[in-house]
Parts: C-alpha cells; structure tokens; sequence
C-alpha cells in the first residue's frame, strides 16, 4: 500500500504552519480593511514583498541583504526559545538575554577594545549567566521561567541603558558607531558583501546562525545530552527517577539558552548596523518575534530557519506600506496573530490525524465487504 | 510623604486589580498569562470611551462610562484565551504571550489609524484625554485620590465574597483544584473555567485603564504596560492567591515602583544620590526576590494550566 504522505510528521507540521500564515495574513488584510478598505491590497502586498518593492536589482539585492542580516539575530533568538521548550521551559526571558548580549558586545568593543571574537565570547558568558540565574530561580526556588524571565527583561534593560550610557555619542542618546571607534570589533564580512550589492553589513552572522541551528539539530537528535535534556522535559520526575541530574538539567538549559539569544544580541550589534539607544523604553522586540519564529518552525531548528526569514521579511516589509494610511506595527500584528494561531497547532495536527484514520477505516471496511 | 502615600495607593490599586483577575483565572484552572495584553486592549476601551465622550456629561457619567467601555474591551479580548485554552486546550503559555504582543500591537495599530484619519500629520500612538481624566478625581482635604481606589476597594470585597462565600466561587475553586472530581458531581467544568478567564479580563482591564491615567502625560500605546501585568502575577503568588494577603502584596510592591516617582521629594532618598534607574529597577529587582522565597512552599491551585480533558481520571 502507498504510505500516506500526510502521515509524516513533518509534514503535518508544515501544513500546519502554512495554514496560520495564510490565516495569519488573512485576518491582518482583514484589518487592513477595517482602518481604510482603499489601501488595504496594497498595503497587505507591500508587507509580502518587502523589498522587492524597489525596481532596481541593486537594491533589492541590498535589501535582501539587510533582511538576511536582521534574521540571524532572530534565529538565534527563536533558536533560544526552541531549545528550552524541549525541554519543557518557556525561555520567555530571551528578549532580556539578547538585551544583555548587545549590552555586554556594544562595551566589549568600544569600552575595553576586544576584537571581534572576543566580544562575541563576551556577549555569550554574559548572557549563559543570565540565563543560569532563571534556572536557578526555577531548579532550587520553583520560581515560575516565564514570570522570572519578564522580571530579568526589565531588569537587563535598564541596567544596559546604565552601563552603555558610558560609551554614548556625546549628543545623542546612540551609542558610538564601532566602524569609527572600534573597527576590529566589526565581524568579518567573509566576502559575502559581494555577493549582496556591496552591503557591509552582510557578514559572518548570517552562516554561523544556520551553523548553530544545524549543531542544535545534531545535539537535540544525536547525542546522549540532547536526549536526557529532553528526557526531563517531557517528565521531570522519571528522568530523576532514570538517574539523571534534572536540576542541573534546567539550569544548563537556560544557561545555554540564555547564551544562544546573547549570542543573536552581539551578532547583530557587532555588524554596526544598529546603534543601542540608552533611552530605550521598552525591550526590544527581537526576542518576542523569535517566540513566532521557534513555533512557525515547528519546534525543529532547520524549519526555524525559514521562519525566523519569514517573520523577518514581513517585519522588514511593514516599514513598506502607505505610511498616510497605515502604520508600520502591522507587520507586528500579523507576526502576533501567528503566534496566537500557533496555539491551535495540536488541535491541527490532530485534527489531520483522526481525519486520516477515519478515510483509512474508511477504506479497510469497504474492503472487508467486498471480500 | 502624602505624595508617596498617594502614589503607593495608585500604584497598589492597579496591581491588586490586575493581581485579583489572575487570582479568578487561576482558580478556575487557566494560567492567564496574557494579563498584560488584556490591560492595554482595557486601556484601550476605557481611552476611546474618554475621547469620544462629550466634555459636558456629568462626571459620575463619564467615569462608569469609560470603566464600563474599559470592561467590555477587556472581557471580549480575554474570551481569546478562553476559546483557546479550554475548548481547543492550546498551549496556555503560548497563547498568554500571544496576547501580551498582540495587544500592543493592536492597539498601536488601531490608534494611529483614528489619529491619522482625524489628521493625516497626527502620527503619534496617543490618545488626548486630559480633560475628562480630571472627572477621575477626587479630594479629601489635601488628599488627592481617583476613582479607582474606590473601585479596587469594592473589588477586593467582592472577589473576596464570591470566591469564599457562594456556591459560584467554591464550585470555581474546586475546578481548579480537581477538575474531574468537580465534574463527577455535575459541574461544567468548561463554562466554570470560562466564567473565571472572563472575570480575569474585566479586573484586568479596569487595571490597564487605571493604569494608563496614572501618567502625568498621556499613555503611549506603543509602550504597552512595562511589565505590570506580570507584576501583579508576582503579587498574586506572593499574596498565595488569597484576596487580602494579594491587597498587603500589592501595597508593598505599590511602594517600590511609587518610590521611582516620587523619591526626588523625599530628603534622604535624594540625598543618596541613587541613580533613577535604579528606582525603575526596583519593583522588578525586588518581586524577584520575593519569588524566590515564597515559590517553594506554593498554594497555587493544582490543577492550573493543565487543559481539562473529559476522558482523563
């Protein structure tokens, strides 16, 4: 008998998360039509194309460039949120750990002069003792992740703006730009702004990023560690019962969450594309869309490459509608409404489960009938 | 002083309100994560009530008007987590955090479409609200205070009824206690645990309103609520969700974030030479710790966050 193509996991998975795209999208044209229906195609358009709005090939190469250059980052956020959820933790505290990560790279670089490589090593201690200090809370206090994570989100970002108020342009609430004051501490472009247009930003962030998410896979799938690590996720107290050491397993989790999003922090800072503002009021939204990102992936670490590119484009394309009309958060709207939908995922996949079993039982009593 | 009384109160009221929601969620068995976004789509309600309200209308109007505005907002949003948590059982973290993003986004989104559309150069994510905020409040004397405070007042004493003294709130409880035993002697346990989610979006968004006009200025939807919807979860478990030890919970942590406001005025705070920000730390800083200490020995009701399922024993 042919196997049933729709009974593979991943496929499941697949459907699913194309499904709260198109609803996704659906519901924010929807929207789109409530404020002003005249623009609304247009609008819902410009977000789907992002750069491919521009004309010139030279410029949506640069763009697509730019985006690529934002997604890494993102990837390692959702990377983040994806590797504590096997493990049954909702690293919620990501954002704040990215905070963190650009706070500790930002004044490696223009403070203390490291090179690249080592602010990065820098942003990635930093933000594994932050994350450790959620674990803790959780292993030894049974402090709930996410409510502790939130409480960190806040609490990294005011230190940050206090601690990168130091290394400010004197006239503006940015921090110093690295290429005129810390010029070895820009990651290597690797060649790769050729390929895109000349666009310096594009550099080593973009592969290590789909290392990183290759290396999880293997690590997840492979090795003993990724199985005792998920082990405790699904039943905290068998895997104590089966020997293994379920404290020290959260907090190395969260530890290496905590890295993994530090990581995306430096990543992006370190390619000066963004300047930190020490007035910032709220905590960057990296961090939160990487909660999209890990769930439109399906929980596997190569579909979140796709997705973390997705929410990416279509945040990047926000910035492309009629600003007469509209305004740029509705890329985060849609990228909300995903996440919401994402919820409905088992119900999906279920749903496709039982509808599969009911035509094959289906089948077999017509069968049995006519034998 | 009577300024940081007044603001401890303040702050305290938005807390115990929002605290007081995730208390009712929570007994009825659903984590309601997405208090945060349930007080910005509250606010919402409650500023769109305040602008589109005539100036002329007696103030009492005005203030159950926009409270009333404030609710409706608050509950409809709420019913969001209801459907997807109790009839499709969807991850109930997953689905909090959803709402706390999208609420701000939505409401970002809405506001600058009705400033753009009164004026295409207004693209600014405010609501004006000035005017009719002054009906909020009221004087005793030299002491300032809103009509919140007397909301939350009532609100304790209710919650505090209806979850110990009726049928209702008992029945409530026991849904979150022991769903399936609560079912076995004929209560709904999905209509107890709607009722409860739904109670959770009308304090919380009297919350989110009272919040946004405790400002000087007017709110930034951008902005959203600066993690206060988290806060009040803090308050909750640390007042081990119990009506009035949530009412000490929330003034104590009141205190903290009114410091931030006011710690300029009082002499030997300012002469410490404490850096603001560490003020704005502090609420943050401080439920850290208190959660560390009160987690372990937690009265959360047992079976929170877990999806009733009918065929389960």
């Amino acid at each position: 008998m042919k196997k049933n193509i729709l009974k593979n996991e991943g496929v499941q998975s697949l459907i699913a998360s194309l499904i709260c795209i198109v609803l996704g999208l659906l519901i924010g044209f929807i929207v789109l039509l409530f404020i002003n229906p005249a623009g609304a195609f247009d609008a819902i358009l410009a977000v789907i194309k992002n750069y491919f709005t521009y004309s010139r090939a030279n410029l949506q190469l640069k763009n697509f460039g730019n985006t690529l250059v934002q997604t890494a980052p993102l990837l390692m956020c959702s990377l983040s949120i994806l590797f504590c959820y096997k493990v049954g933790l909702f690293n919620i505290g990501c954002a704040g750990q990215y905070v963190v990560g650009a706070c500790a790279s930002i004044y490696g670089a223009l403070a203390l002069g490291l090179p690249w490589w080592a602010a990065l090593l820098f942003a990635i201690v930093a933000g594994a003792i932050y994350g450790a200090v959620v674990g803790l809370l959780k292993a030894y206090c049974n402090v709930n992740e996410v409510i502790s994570g939130i409480m960190l989100n806040w609490i990294g970002l005011y230190t940050t703006n206090m601690i990168l108020s130091a290394v400010k342009e004197e006239t503006s609430p940015y921090t110093l730009h690295l290429k005129d004051y810390a010029a070895s501490s820009i990651l290597p472009t690797l060649g790769l702004d050729k390929l895109f247009a000349n666009n310096s930003y594009v550099s080593l962030s973009i592969p290590l990023a789909i290392l990183v998410a290759i290396a999880l896979k293997v690590i997840l799938d492979q090795t003993k560690f990724g199985y005792e690590l998920k082990a405790t996720g699904f039943n905290k107290n068998a895997a104590k019962y089966a020997g293994m050491a379920e404290k020290r397993n959260i907090i190395v989790t969260l530890a290496i969450g905590g890295a993994l999003a530090a990581a995306g922090g430096a990543l992006f800072y370190l390619t000066d594309f963004e300047q930190w503002s020490v007035t910032a009021s709220t905590v960057p939204g990296m961090g939160f869309n990487g909660i999209a990102a890990a769930f439109l992936g399906g929980l596997n670490p190569i579909g979140t490459i796709f997705s973390s590119y997705f929410i990416q484009h279509i945040t990047r394309g926000g910035a492309f509608v009629d600003k007469t009309l509209y305004s740029a958060q509705i890329s985060d709207l849609i990228s909300a409404i995903i996440i919401y939908l994402c919820g409905f995922v088992g119900f999906l996949k279920l749903a496709m489960k039982k509808g599969i079993a009911a035509k094959e039982e289906k089948k077999n009593s017509t069968k049995g009938a006519d034998a | 002083m009577l300024l940081l009384v007044q603001y401890t109160l303040i702050f305290a009221s938005v807390l115990l309100l929002v605290a007081l929601g995730g208390c009712f969620s929570e007994h009825s068995g659903v984590i309601n994560l997405g208090l945060e976004g349930i007080m910005v789509i509250g606010a919402l309600g409650g500023a769109l009530m305040m602008r589109y309200l005539p100036a002329d209308l007696p103030g009492i109007v005005t203030v159950l008007l926009v409270m009333i505005g404030a609710v409706i907002f608050g509950v409809v949003y709420s019913s969001l987590l209801a459907v997807a948590c109790i009839n499709f059982k969807a991850d109930q973290t997953i689905v909090g955090t959803a709402l706390n993003i999208l609420g701000t986004a939505l409401a970002t989104v809405l506001v600058k479409a009705i400033n753009m559309k009164a004026n295409p150069d207004d693209v600014s994510s405010t609501i004006q609200y000035v005017v009719q905020k002054k009906k909020f409040i009221q004087y005793i004397g030299g002491f300032e205070f809103s009509w919140f405070l007397v909301v939350t007042i009532i609100a304790l004493i209710v919650a505090f009824v209806v979850l110990y003294k009726t049928k209702f709130g008992l029945r409530m409880m026991a849904c979150g206690e022991h769903p399936q035993a609560a079912a076995s002697v004929g209560i709904n346990v999905y209509k107890m645990r709607w009722a409860g989610v739904l109670i959770s979006g009308v304090f919380a968004s009297l919350g989110g309103i009272s919040y946004i006009m405790a400002g000087v200025s007017e709110w930034k939807f951008e902005n959203g609520v600066a993690g206060f919807g988290f806060l009040a979860l803090a308050v909750m478990i640390f007042g081990q969700w119990k009506p009035f030890r949530i009412a000490l919970a929330a003034l104590l942590f009141g205190l903290f974030r009114a410091l931030s406001n006011v710690y300029i005025g009082i002499g030997f705070l300012n002469s410490l030479n404490i850096p603001s920000t560490v003020y704005n730390m502090m609420p943050y800083i401080i439920s850290l710790i208190v959660l560390a200490f009160t987690s372990k020995s937690s009265k959360a009701p047992k079976a929170e966050g877990i999806p009733y399922d009918k065929g389960q024993r």
